[in-house]
C-alpha cells in the first residue's frame, strides 16, 4: 500500500452494447465516496466497440473513464477480462474498485482480488468511507441473518467490493458533464486464450419473470408447509403476480431457486409486494426492500418484516389468504364486467 | 480423469438463530453440514467419473471434525479426501483460503495430476463465491464460474453452460481448468451401501503446514487475510407503515379498498 494510490474505479460491465444498471448505479454511490474523498471518479470500460459507451458512464457521474476497446473482450470471459483491469489498475493505481455483484462481476472481482493479492468484500449492500484514514466501510448482511458487517481492508490497496444490484440508485443522467477518456491497450493475442465463448443465448434460462414482475407474492417459512404454500400459488394466480419465495421456502423444496428472493436470489423491485409468512430476515430484505409497496402478513407483530411493510396485517396467513383470494376473486371479475360491459 | 472437488463444512444457516437482544449469533446447537453447492460439485464429479473413468478426489480445509464433510462426500461416491487442518490456517479470509487450497492442490498433484478442479458457486455461511476463482489464477488455469451443465467432455477440452444473469453462455475450455458449480447441474442421488459402508470407516490425508510445500506463512490465516470485520450492527431501522386492524374479513376488507388505485396492475387470471 503506498500514498500514490488514489481514485475511486467503477467496473463497468457491458451486456449486448448496453451497460448494466448496477455499473449506473455504481456510479451513483462512487460519486458520494469520491467526493468525500476529494478524488476522481472513474469508470473502467473493456470490449469490443464500446469506445462510444464512455460518454454515458460520465453522464451518470465518471470523471475519467479507462477504455481498452479489443476483439479478444468482445464477450465476457475471465483471461482477457482480468489481463485488462490488471493491466490498468498497476498503470493507473486506485485506491477502490466497484463492481455489480453480478456472475461477471464477481468473476473478475475474485480474480483481480488475487492477482493483486487484496481484499475483495462480497455482495454489499451499504458503502461508505472513512475520510481521515481513508477506509472503504463495505456492510453487507451476515450469516443470513439479520445482522450487518462492515468490512475493511486496512493495509491492502486497492480496497474492493462487489455490490448487489438494485441496492445503490444512479444519478440521473446529466448530458452537459464532461470528462476525460484514457485509452489503453491490450496486448493479447486470441491464440493465448484458453476459453472460448462458443455461443451465448439470451433470455430462455429464466423460467421465472420475477425482474420485470409488477407484482409478486412471496411466501416464506409461515406457510407452514408444502400444501400452505399452495395459497401463495393461489393468490398469485388470482392477481397474475409472480410467485417468489424466501430462503427457507426454497430449501424446503416448496418451490425452485428461480424464484427465490434476497441476497443469493433476485433483488426485485415491484410496485406491489407481499411478504406473506416472511420475518423479514435480512437476507431476505435486501432483495425486496425497494418494492414501491409492501404488504406483509404474518402472526408475530414485532416480525421485521412490518419495518418496511407499507400495510402490515398481524395474523395467522393460512386464515388470511383464503379470505383475500376470494375478495380478490370478486373484485376482478366485477371490474371485468364492468369493463366489457 | 482426476477431479478434485473443494468442499467446506457450513453451519445450516437455516437454523442460524440470531439473539434479537444483543444481536449476535447464537450458534448453539446449529448442526454442520457439507455446503449444499459442494454437494452438487461432488456429485457431478461423480457422475463423471462415472461416465468416463478416473477418480475423484475432495479437499477441504477446517478443523478435524469437518472430516464429516468429506465422508459425506465419500458417501456420494468420492474416491479421496484430504484435510488440512492447522490453526496457522484459521481466520483465513478468501484470499488466505485460496493460497492454503492452492498449496494442497499443488502437492495433490504431484503425485496424481489434476485435471479440473470444482468448487461450489459459493459457500451458504458467507455466500462470496471468490475462492474458486482465487484458486484458478494461483494455479494458472482459467476459472469458468457458474456452471449449470457440463456438455462435451474429451481429453483436451470441456464444454460447459454457463449461467449469465439473463441466459446460458456456452464455453469450451481447455484443460485443466476450474469450475464452480451450480445447483440446477443435477439432482443429489440417494447414496449407495458400499458407499455409505465406506464412509463409515473413511479416514482422509490429513495435512498440517509443515506437510505442505514452499509455503509462505505470512500468506495464510488472519495474517494472510486483508479484510477484517470491522463491526456488526443492526440494520439500520425502518419506519414501519400502517397496521390493518380487526379480523382477517376486517383487514382483507381495508386492503382491498387501498388497492383499489392499483387494480390495473392485477391480470384476472382467465383460466
Amino acid at each position: 500500500m503506498s500514498e500514490q494510490h488514489r481514485g475511486i474505479w467503477v467496473f463497468a460491465e457491458v451486456n449486448d452494447g448496453t451497460i448494466a444498471g448496477v455499473s449506473l448505479e455504481l456510479l451513483g454511490v462512487g460519486r458520494v465516496l469520491a467526493d468525500k474523498l476529494d478524488v476522481p471518479l472513474a469508470g473502467v470500460l473493456l470490449g469490443e466497440n464500446i469506445t462510444p459507451l464512455s460518454e454515458q458512464l460520465i453522464h451518470y457521474g465518471a470523471d475519467e473513464v479507462y477504455v481498452i476497446d479489443d476483439p479478444v473482450l468482445k464477450d465476457y470471459r475471465t483471461e482477457p477480462f482480468l489481463a485488462g483491469m490488471g493491466k490498468l489498475a498497476r498503470m493507473y493505481v486506485p485506491e477502490i474498485i466497484l463492481y455489480g455483484a453480478t456472475p461477471n462481476g464477481k468473476d473478475i472481482a475474485s480474480a483481480i482480488a488475487t492477482d493483486l493479492k487484496t481484499g475483495l468484500t462480497a455482495d454489499c449492500t451499504m458503502l461508505d468511507v472513512n475520510v481521515e484514514k481513508r477506509l472503504l466501510e463495505a456492510s453487507r448482511p451476515a450469516f443470513g441473518g439479520n445482522i450487518m458487517a462492515t468490512i475493511l481492508c486496512k493495509k491492502h490497496r486497492p480496497q474492493m467490493a462487489t455490490v448487489r444490484p438494485k441496492v445503490m440508485k444512479s444519478l440521473p443522467a446529466d448530458p452537459a458533464r464532461k470528462g476525460t477518456v484514457i485509452e489503453e491497450k491490450l496486448q493479447m493475442k486470441e491464440e493465448e486464450i484458453r476459453t472460448k465463448v462458443l455461443e451465448i443465448i439470451k433470455g430462455p434460462g429464466k423460467s421465472v419473470d420475477l425482474e420485470g414482475a409488477d407484482v409478486i407474492v412471496c411466501g416464506g417459512k409461515g406457510m407452514g408447509d408444502e400444501q400452505g404454500f399452495q395459497l401463495i400459488h393461489q393468490l398469485a394466480d388470482t392477481i397474475g403476480a409472480s410467485v417468489g419465495g424466501t430462503r427457507d421456502a426454497v430449501e424446503a423444496g416448496w418451490l425452485s431457486h428461480d424464484h427465490q428472493v434476497g441476497q443469493t436470489g433476485e433483488t426485485v423491485t415491484p410496485k406491489i409486494y407481499f411478504a406473506i409468512g416472511v420475518s423479514g430476515a435480512i437476507q431476505h430484505t435486501v432483495g425486496m426492500k425497494n418494492s414501491e409497496m409492501i404488504i406483509a402478513i404474518n402472526k408475530d407483530p414485532d416480525a421485521p418484516i412490518f419495518d418496511i411493510a407499507t400495510y402490515g396485517m398481524v395474523g395467522d396467513a393460512r386464515e388470511i389468504l383464503p379470505v383475500m383470494i376470494k375478495a380478490f376473486d370478486e373484485r376482478l371479475r366485477e371490474n371485468e364486467v364492468v369493463s366489457h360491459a | 480423469m482426476h477431479i478434485v472437488v473443494c468442499v467446506k463444512q457450513v453451519p445450516d444457516t437455516k437454523v442460524i438463530k440470531i439473539n434479537p437482544k444483543t444481536n449476535t449469533l447464537d450458534r448453539r446447537g446449529v448442526p454442520s453440514i457439507l455446503n449444499p453447492y459442494d454437494t452438487h460439485a461432488v456429485q457431478e464429479a461423480v457422475h463423471l467419473k462415472q461416465q468416463y473413468g478416473g477418480k475423484v478426489s475432495v479437499l477441504s480445509m477446517g478443523p478435524p471434525q469437518a472430516t464429516a464433510v468429506i465422508k459425506k462426500s465419500i458417501e456420494i461416491g468420492a474416491d479421496e479426501g484430504y484435510l488440512i487442518s492447522d490453526r496457522a490456517f484459521a481466520g483465513a479470509d478468501t484470499l488466505a483460503t485460496s493460497y492454503a487450497l492452492t498449496k494442497a492442490l499443488e502437492k495433490i498433484s504431484k503425485t496424481s495430476p489434476i485435471d479440473m478442479v470444482f468448487c461450489g458457486k459459493h459457500a451458504i455461511d458467507g455466500d462470496t463465491g471468490q475462492v474458486g476463482p482465487g484458486i484458478a489464477k494461483r494455479l494458472d488455469i482459467p476459472p469458468i464460474t457458474n456452471i449449470s451443465a457440463i456438455t462435451k467432455v474429451t481429453k483436451d477440452y470441456v464444454e460447459l453452460q454457463r449461467k449469465l444473469q439473463d441466459g446460458y453462455a456456452y464455453i469450451r475450455s481447455t484443460l485443466p481448468c476450474l469450475i464452480t458449480i451450480e445447483k440446477e447441474i443435477n439432482e443429489i442421488e440417494y447414496a449407495s451401501f458400499p458407499n455409505m459402508l465406506k464412509a463409515v470407516h473413511f479416514q482422509p490425508v490429513v495435512w498440517s503446514v509443515d506437510h505442505l510445500e514452499n509455503v509462505d506463512r505470512k500468506q495464510l490465516g488472519l495474517k494472510g487475510s486483508p479484510t477484517v470485520v470491522g463491526k456488526m450492527f443492526a440494520p439500520p431501522k425502518q419506519e414501519g407503515g400502517h397496521r390493518l386492524e380487526g379480523t382477517p374479513e376486517e383487514q382483507v376488507k381495508q386492503l382491498v379498498e387501498v388497492l383499489k388505485d392499483k387494480q390495473d396492475l392485477f391480470h384476472v387470471n382467465k383460466s
